[in-house]
């Protein structure tokens, strides 16, 4: 009982800590919640992460939201979710109310803009290396569609600019077709 | 009360049909909040995309608390948001009970390996674009050398030194502020 109340507090403050620093989009936040809950805290796996990040992609609303949603049904069922969910949220909601009262000063401010801006290397950085890991676990497989996959998805969205959702459900039907071939070679 | 009943369901929409990410909502948001209910004026609108992009969270909902706050205060931004994740919260939960059930079945297990390899194909375009942003000039494109040492140094300790990536983000902001102040040179 203690450790399950345990869970939720990392949960909660992981995710405050994660949202208020998620510059850049939802692949970032997805970034840093793979480094602190598999990496980390072991709370699900590598496998785990990936369909979770497929599934958000593909629903409709904020990616970090949905993410949240689903990790945190993972990690402790309802109460989890709940968590994560107001972890997520509360960051941006109060650093915007605070903005929104002085925001031209704080746009045009010379010191925040070159912070902002040093902080961008850092968040490529974050995502470049789980590009590595995540990489480096389908290539092990050794499955020919698989890496073709990656190939092909990342042409489609960064220089086609086809729409992500899309993308996934026709990655989605490859492996529906891939197992039906299976089933009738075999 | 109207109001924040029409900035709940305004929010709703945005929530349910940005597909895809932040970029595919600020054409909803624009829609619901400059055209059809006129809370911002496209100036504002323009300000509202600029210190989205600039604080952190997702765009949907630092729309929903701008507009929600202009409008109707603090319980203006809180129906806003709830508008704005309701979508997310039935259809996503649902799709996560699905997921559980069925996640043995072969069929789905070929499906998900699928969408596993297609998700890395995405992530690696999303930081491409991030890295090429960071080691050219804002200005004229040209190679930014101070760019690159920054990010191939703060990967490094990433990666192969396992440091906390929020810390080394962090790191990364107030070296470029330091370099600037001492140098002049920033990225």
């Amino acid at each position: 009982m203690k450790d399950r109340k345990g869970i939720l507090i990392k949960l909660f403050f992981s995710m405050l800590e994660i949202s208020a620093f998620t510059f850049g989009g939802g692949f970032v936040i997805i970034s840093l919640m793979k480094k602190r809950f598999v990496d980390v805290y072991h709370y699900l796996d590598e496998d785990e992460m990936l369909d979770m990040t497929a599934l958000a992609q593909a629903s409709p609303g904020p990616i970090a939201v949905n993410s949240a949603i689903l990790v945190g049904y993972r990690v402790q069922g309802l109460p989890g979710m709940i968590v994560s969910v107001l972890g997520t949220i509360i960051p941006p909601t109060v650093i915007i109310s605070i903005i929104s009262i002085f925001y031209r000063l704080f746009a045009t401010n010379l010191y925040v803009t070159l912070i902002l801006r040093g902080m961008q290397a850092g968040v490529a950085a974050i995502i470049a290396d789980v590009v590595f890991s995540l990489g480096s676990k389908v290539v092990k497989e050794e499955n020919f569609v698989h890496d073709a996959m990656i190939l092909l998805s990342f042409i489609a969205v960064y220089f086609l600019h086809l729409n992500v959702a899309i993308v996934i459900l026709l990655a989605g039907l490859v492996g529906f077709l891939e197992s039906r071939f299976k089933r009738s070679t075999e | 009360m109207t109001l924040l009943l029409s900035l709940f369901l305004s929010f709703v929409q945005v929530g349910l049909f940005s597909i895809g990410g932040g970029y595919a909502a600020i054409p909803l948001i624009q829609n619901q909040a400059v055209y059809v209910h006129g809370w911002l004026t496209l100036s504002e609108f323009t300000d509202l995309v600029t210190i989205a992009e600039m604080t952190p969270g997702p765009i949907a909902l630092n729309a929903a608390t701008f507009v929600g706050v202009k409008m109707a205060g603090y319980w203006g931004a809180v129906a806003a948001t709830l508008g704005c994740i309701l979508p997310s919260l039935i259809i996503v939960s649902l799709l996560f009970f699905i997921y559980s059930k069925y996640r043995r079945l072969t069929t789905l297990q070929s499906v998900l390996s699928a969408l596993r390899a297609a998700v890395v194909g995405l992530i690696g375009s999303a930081a491409l674009s991030m890295v090429i942003l960071v080691v050219t000039d804002k200005v004229d494109g040209s190679v930014n050398i101070v760019g690159i040492i920054t990010f191939l140094s703060a990967f490094i300790l990433i990666r192969y030194f396992k440091r906390n990536p929020i810390a080394i983000m962090v790191l990364c902001g107030g070296f470029n502020l330091a370099l600037y102040l001492v140098c002049g040179i920033s990225i």
